[in-house]
């Protein structure tokens, strides 16, 4: 799994990422990586247990950063939450950071919400940073030029006891996305459809740089979709060269350098990309113009077609290994072999999650459900509280409730199916989550992944449905 | 943390591509400590029915497979999420070695640091070995790390891990031992990041308030 030195000097982005952070190299190649920025959340208390098992304390309390998303309630009193065991979960974190003088963005401050979402949006998260989070979607970070990847709660207490990490190189993968993408295509669209082509584990033990053209015409929003949905390809981390772009999103965030620090950033930012003769270990190219409306059907991210598409028959299937997986995939999602994908009834929608509930998400769904009605009942958990005061500002809330959708706190929410908003056993929902995980939403339950403007097209008609027509004529 | 080295013991094949870490330890169960026992909860959802009957046709149900200490899988195993409690599940339950075509990233660095051998075969030895196993069920694996073999019947095969992996299991080694003994390059390196990379500190005026009484 050891990648091999680049012959060249040149360099790819991932390699000086690396190389910026490298502390020891021991000759069997095992790394130690010093890391800029460490998040931590409910979950993370397995991690605080061994460090009081130990008597240990935290190494860096500055550099670490509390973040409640998980079990958060969305819905209810958040102050008073109804729940004693997520109350329990909450309390928890609140109590394992103010031990050990970690900062918190709790459920009392302003600033709360999905910790891939705060990360950036406080420009905790910056180009040529190494972060950590034990959380897989850490991906994220990526987009804006940051090493960032999720780790188990093993690593974590190493992290939080000596601020390092020790770490294999992984391979190098470069998906160039080259050409424009049609209306109504978005970033998940990109993601669902790499995914599609390579496999849930086609990026398994690689770094993955996003290039071409399509990517770099992204905003910053649309990267981050992007490189959250990285790790269900299975790649290590995935990455966005820092450009213009990036450094315009970060200027004036609270973390981010301030003034004249901002600017020398911007410099040493600025070298952050893949030298022109740089060789990756392995290449994808894809045209965007190819590149359609899609959703899943399944029960992995991989099982992913285009929304005109059928979903696959079984008995056309060849080998038998995949037909009995086909079968099984089907029977779970209670779909009929060859079925249209547009003929599918949905019980429900879910816009939110890591992947997708930045203001840029809320709009698009907001332009195909303005002046519409929902044929079925949904909710909407903006990333943080502060995408959700934007949202309310630029009257997007209204849109959702007027279609009859219901307008929540920011969380993890029904993405995990741990803080009480759960899709019910059987029933099926237009999500725009990462994982369609038999059981992901809730015990029984039934994903399929898509845009937000492919969820806002699924709860206007009743039914997965092409987003397209739904907008054509209308200001994105 | 427990060596590994040697281990013959029944295995039970669970040929499902994609067994991502939901299905190993479900989410409702990450509130627990591990002390409560996770490996009651271990594949939960695929172990047991809706009505918390057992189901019968799961492999690890069946009588010769239900006190496995090794599963055979399929490609991919342990994606997605990074729950270290998915292996402390596996663990409890009682399996120290996973064998399978390919697994999570994540996973897998969970599994060596709980002792757990995550062992690469091609996907062909997985489904020969698995078909072994169906048709024999009370055959016995032996894994052998050390020269990175799996016995199966009279048939060996080997098997893939990362060669530091495999002298952390060997040796029972922990991390943060060896990352102690680092201590002076570790501060070496803040001193000279400080100057070389001073946009990675957060700026000043955002230093942590007092924390409230």
């Amino acid at each position: 799994m050891q990648a091999t030195e680049s012959r060249s000097a040149e360099r790819t982005l991932f390699d000086k990422l690396w190389t910026a952070h490298e502390i020891v190299r021991r000759d069997d190649g095992d790394c130690l990586l010093f890391v800029d920025r460490h998040y931590v959340h409910e979950g993370s208390f397995h991690a605080f247990n061994r460090l009081a098992e130990r008597s240990a304390t935290v190494a860096e309390p500055g550099l670490t950063f509390g973040v409640a998303d998980h079990y958060v309630p969305t819905r209810g009193s958040r102050s008073a939450i109804a729940n004693p065991e997520v109350a329990r979960m909450v309390r928890q974190l609140a109590d394992n950071t103010a031990r050990h003088g970690i900062r918190l963005f709790g459920l009392d401050d302003p600033r709360q919400g999905i910790v891939h979402v705060v990360g950036p949006e406080q420009g905790l998260t910056l180009p040529g940073l190494l972060i950590v989070c034990g959380d897989s979607h850490t991906s994220t970070h990526g987009a804006l030029g940051a090493f960032a990847f999720g780790i188990g709660a093993s690593e974590v207490a190493h992290v939080l006891t000596t601020q390092t990490i020790w770490q294999r190189k992984p391979k190098r993968m470069r998906i160039a996305v080259n050409g424009s993408p049609g209306p109504g295509i978005a970033a998940k669209d990109i993601a669902l459809s790499i995914i599609a082509r390579i496999g849930a584990d086609g990026a398994t033990g690689h770094a993955i740089e996003f290039a071409g053209t399509a990517i770099r015409a992204l905003s910053v929003e649309g990267r981050l979709t992007l490189c959250n949905m990285s790790i269900e390809a299975g790649a290590r981390c995935g990455l966005v060269a820092p450009d213009a772009t990036t450094f315009a999103y970060l200027k004036g965030r609270p973390f981010a350098p301030q003034g004249a620090d901002f600017d020398r950033a911007v410099e040493d930012w600025s070298g952050f990309a893949s030298d022109a003769g740089a060789t990756f270990d392995s290449e994808v190219q894809i045209d965007a113009a190819d590149i359609a409306p899609i959703v899943t059907w399944g029960t992995s991210p991989e099982d992913a077609l285009p929304i005109d598409a059928r979903v696959p028959d079984p008995a056309q299937e060849p080998d038998e290994a995949r037909a009995r997986y086909l079968r099984e995939a089907l029977d779970y999602m209670g779909i009929a072999p060859g079925k249209r994908l547009a003929d599918i009834a949905v019980d429900r929608v879910f816009i939110g999650s890591c992947t997708n509930s930045r203001i840029e998400d809320l709009r698009a769904a907001a332009a195909v459900l303005a002046g519409r009605v929902s044929k079925v009942p949904g909710l909407v958990s903006p990333g943080s509280s502060l995408v959700k005061q934007q949202a309310e500002a630029e009257g997007l809330d209204r849109i959702f409730r007027d279609a009859g959708l219901e307008w929540a706190e920011s969380g993890c929410s029904m993405c995990v199916g741990i803080n009480g908003d759960l899709v019910g056993a059987g029933e099926r929902c237009a999500s725009t989550t990462n994982r369609n995980f038999r059981g992901r939403q809730g015990p029984g339950a039934r994903t399929h992944l898509m845009s937000p403007a492919m969820v806002a097209a699924a709860a206007v008609s009743g039914h997965l449905a092409d987003v397209r027509p739904l907008i054509a004529g209308r200001k994105a | 943390m427990d060596k590994f080295t040697r281990l013959t013991a029944a295995a039970c094949p669970l040929m499902v591509e994609n067994l991502n870490t939901d299905q190993i330890l479900p989410a409702r169960f990450l509130k627990w400590p591990r002390s409560q026992g996770l490996g009651q909860a271990l594949l939960r959802d695929m172990r047991f029915d809706a009505e918390d009957r057992e189901a019968v046709d799961f492999p690890l149900n069946r009588p010769e497979w239900r006190k496995a200490h090794i599963l055979v899988g399929a490609r991919n195993f342990g994606c997605g999420s990074s729950r270290e409690a998915a292996v402390y599940a596996l663990y409890d339950y009682g399996i120290r070695c996973v064998i399978a075509p390919s697994f999570g990233d994540i996973f897998a660095g969970n599994a060596v640091q709980n002792g757990l051998l995550a062992a690469i075969v091609s996907d062909d030895d997985a489904e020969v070995i698995a078909a072994a196993l169906i048709h024999a069920p009370t055959l016995p694996l032996t894994i052998d790390l050390e020269q990175q073999t799996i016995l199966c019947g009279n048939r060996t095969y080997t098997f893939a891990i990362d060669p530091v992996r495999r002298l952390r299991l060997l040796n029972g080694w922990d991390d943060l031992d060896l990352t102690q003994s680092y201590a002076a390059d570790i501060a070496a390196f803040k001193t000279k990041d400080g100057i070389r990379r001073p946009w990675a500190a957060l700026p000043r005026a955002t230093a942590p308030r007092p924390s409230k009484e």
